[in-house]
């Protein structure tokens, strides 16, 4: 994320816009990637972005396999460039990755001669989430720039947290943090951003809530001392929310701790949870990072922005 | 009547180099069976005594040979890494003589079978001096001290748990104590492991955007600060391996200012590299303590000036691509150094205006001072171990032709000045390279 321009993000999303209305249809099928394999290679669990790359890949035409390997085992025998290259000689057109480790999908997308999206790498960066999240946010309020947007909750294990960041300032958008100070990352505000603990000060007149999930084992490695405490200070409820814009927007990349960072309600407020629509957008943004990677007999390497 | 040396050998119109004196000027050397015999401008009022050998080094830089006092071996255990051979040959190479290993070998240098082991392996044919440092506890286990006497006895130059600190308090504080009674130096690994956990580089913007995990300066100023109240309350003598950071320098400075008996060392990457080399994950430049911001780099270089630095070691770490061909948090610490160490030092001088004396001293006379060995020295009497070198060769690092069996240089491909061209252990040439001139 951190290396697309502004006009790449664009292009990406007005792309985006096209597959929204497509998927909206009874008939779903493209022939954009007719006959390229897609490979989705997960290290680490997840239904939500994996389905939504299966999707996409589907719905433009090409043949998708779904991989999941055990990061444990590749560290034991296979290492991740053994991996890679046994893939590699397999002629996939595009690799979808996630991995634990920041940086594994930089390091696969070295060794293999398709096209690698990255789909998460460790605490690194989750470039299609932030698309996704941008998207969602220009179809409900029509722009980013000039917006200002929290993004509330563990930045400091968070990906999303960060591909957010470096996608929002791009776009001309302000970004805010807030966290409790164990759980935000030493250096933050040079990422440009500014720095909360005190979420209602944080959410003052901002547009957009962005929550991110707290790992319950971040409980076990004393970043936090109980739930219960984080929710009081940092869970997002009613009573914070009204700090905001009155018409903020309440997002979440998903799966969602009710009771933990967000309070029920909240979640379900069908006036302003856009978090549904998140997992709509999600398809046509990775549609489009699809196509746009590996249509027209591109290879080039440019996919694990 | 005294005998006729066996072994007679002249080096003329050299520019002679002895930091322990503070000589720097043209002259010439004699050695005689393996000891320095003369040195100076007028040792040879007349002509060169009959039957010697002589070399005309044309004003060519000569110096004590180098004494790295940090270099990790893979013997015994890892040998596909590096063997004593090969970090023999490496060490020839780099203008080194005498190499101290460290102990966390598989198993651990931790008993006088082992010690001697190492002695007698690491000696066996090799033409420059393996020196092995022993561990500080059993098994690097940081609990149980080893035998420090009969280690010393058996070899053992000095004490340390390797790339581990000895963390906990009491335990050090007794190293430190029980060491008094052999006056054996401890050397510590300066950082707090349970600030360092998990920790993959310098934390700060760098780390976060990278989403690694940091291992934070306070780590290493923390520990430092720590032991030397321990030095203060047990008057041991102390070294910290490698300082990387500009607050535990200044910690040092003043240790050595109240009189403390403490002494520190950093390597070649702590001066020439910043946390940047870090970015795009390349992994080479994984090493610990992590490589740290230009402000920190740049006090490393102060302390050399000053001589709050004794030491500068090579590091030496050795890794094959298997370790280091793996995502960042993944892949091992550690940078291949002896090959680059001498041309690094050069390059502080040339680059930073670090005094050349001062650079060469923290590679010869004072980790010989404090590791009670006779070499690093250029005065008669002394070993003739000695390295000759063109301070103005250029070169480009080439990691593929190593003598080290691992690659794993940070400075890879990059163009360096300097170079050893003759290394010299007890009189006998062990290793020449031709350079352009």
């Amino acid at each position: 994320m951190q290396e697309l321009s502004r006009s790449d993000i664009q292009c990406i999303l007005d792309l985006s816009e096209q597959f929204i209305e497509l998927n909206r249809q009874d008939n779903k099928k493209l022939r954009d990637l007719q006959g390229r394999t897609q490979i989705n290679l997960f290290f680490e669990n997840s239904t939500r972005t994996r389905t939504s790359f299966e999707l996409a890949g589907k719905r433009l035409g090409a043949d998708t396999i779904n991989m999941s390997v055990e990061a444990s085992s590749t560290k034991k025998g296979e290492t991740l460039i053994d991996t890679a290259m046994t893939l590699n000689a397999m002629h996939p057109d595009v690799l979808v990755v996630r991995h634990p480790d920041s940086g594994a999908v930089a390091l696969l997308s070295q060794k293999v001669d398709c096209a690698v999206v990255n789909g998460g790498d460790g605490q690194h960066e989750h470039p299609t989430q932030a698309l996704l999240d941008a998207l969602t946010i220009r179809r409900r309020l029509n722009r980013l720039e000039g917006l200002t947007v929290a993004i509330a909750g563990d930045v400091m294990h968070s990906r999303v947290a960060r591909s957010n960041i470096y996608l929002l300032n791009t776009m001309g958008a302000r970004v805010r943090v807030i966290a409790p100070p164990t759980l935000l990352p030493s250096g933050i505000e040079r990422l440009g951003v500014e720095a909360f603990t005190d979420m209602r000060r944080g959410l003052r007149d901002v547009d957009v809530v962005m929550m991110l999930r707290l790992q319950r084992e971040r409980m076990q490695g004393s970043f936090l001392p109980s739930v219960r405490e984080y929710y009081h200070f940092y869970g997002l409820d009613h009573e914070k929310l009204s700090h905001a814009k009155p018409d903020a927007l309440i997002m979440h990349p998903g799966p969602m701790n009710r009771g933990v960072e967000i309070d029920t309600e909240v979640a379900d407020d069908i006036h302003r949870s856009v978090i549904r629509e998140q997992v709509e957008m999600g398809v046509a943004v990775r549609m489009a990072v699809l196509r746009l990677l590996v249509a027209g007999g591109g290879n080039g390497n440019g996919g694990d922005a | 009547m005294v005998a006729m040396p066996e072994q007679r050998l002249a080096y003329l119109n050299a520019r002679l180099l002895d930091p322990a004196s503070g000589r720097d000027e043209v002259g010439h050397v004699l050695i005689e069976d393996g000891l320095i015999a003369a040195v100076g401008p007028d040792i040879f009022p007349n002509r060169v005594p009959d039957r010697t050998e002589v070399i005309d080094l044309d004003g060519l830089c000569l110096a004590p040979g180098l004494v790295d006092m940090h270099a990790r071996i893979g013997e015994p255990g890892a040998e596909h890494k590096e063997s004593f051979e090969s970090a023999a040959a490496a060490a020839r190479a780099g203008g080194v003589t005498t190499l101290c290993t460290l102990p966390n070998t598989e198993p651990v240098i931790d008993n006088v079978a082992l010690v001697e082991y190492v002695h007698r392996r690491a000696n066996e044919g090799s033409d420059v001096h393996i020196r092995p440092f022993a561990a500080a506890t059993q098994g690097l286990n940081g609990k149980q001290l080893t035998e420090f006497g009969l280690l010393q006895a058996a070899g053992a130059v000095a004490f340390t748990d390797g790339d581990r600190a000895i963390a906990d308090a009491t335990v050090m504080r007794r190293a430190l104590s029980y060491s008094t009674a052999f006056d054996v130096l401890i050397v510590q690994h300066v950082e707090e492991p349970s600030l360092a956990r998990n920790g993959a580089m310098n934390e700060g913007e760098l780390a976060t955007r990278l989403g690694l995990k940091g291992i934070p300066t306070a780590a290493e100023t923390i520990m430092l600060e720590r032991d030397i109240r321990l030095v203060e309350i047990t008057g041991a003598r102390y070294h910290a391996a490698h300082l990387t950071t500009a607050k535990a320098l200044d910690a040092m400075r003043r240790a050595k200012a109240e009189g403390l008996p403490v002494s520190c060392g950093t390597a070649p990457h702590y001066f020439a590299l910043n946390e940047n080399e870090v970015n795009g994950y390349r992994t080479f430049a994984k090493v610990s303590p992590p490589l740290r911001s230009e402000d920190d780099r740049r006090a490393v270089v102060e302390a050399i000036r000053d001589g709050t630095i004794d030491v500068i070691s090579s590091g030496h770490a050795p890794e094959d691509p298997e370790a280091k061909r793996q995502p960042f948090e993944q892949a091992a610490f550690g940078a291949a150094g002896l090959e680059t160490m001498l041309a690094l030092g050069l390059q502080l001088h040339m680059s930073e205006d670090v005094p050349l004396l001062s650079v060469l001293a923290c590679m010869t006379c004072n980790p010989a001072r404090l590791l009670g060995l006779d070499c690093g020295i250029l005065q008669a009497g002394h070993p003739a171990d000695l390295v000759i070198f063109d301070p103005g060769a250029p070169w480009v690092v080439d990691s593929k032709k190593f003598r080290s069996k691992s690659k794993n240089s940070p400075f890879d491909e990059r163009p360096m000045q300097g170079h050893a061209v003759r290394t010299v252990v007890e009189g006998r040439t062990v290793f020449v390279r031709r350079v352009e001139r």
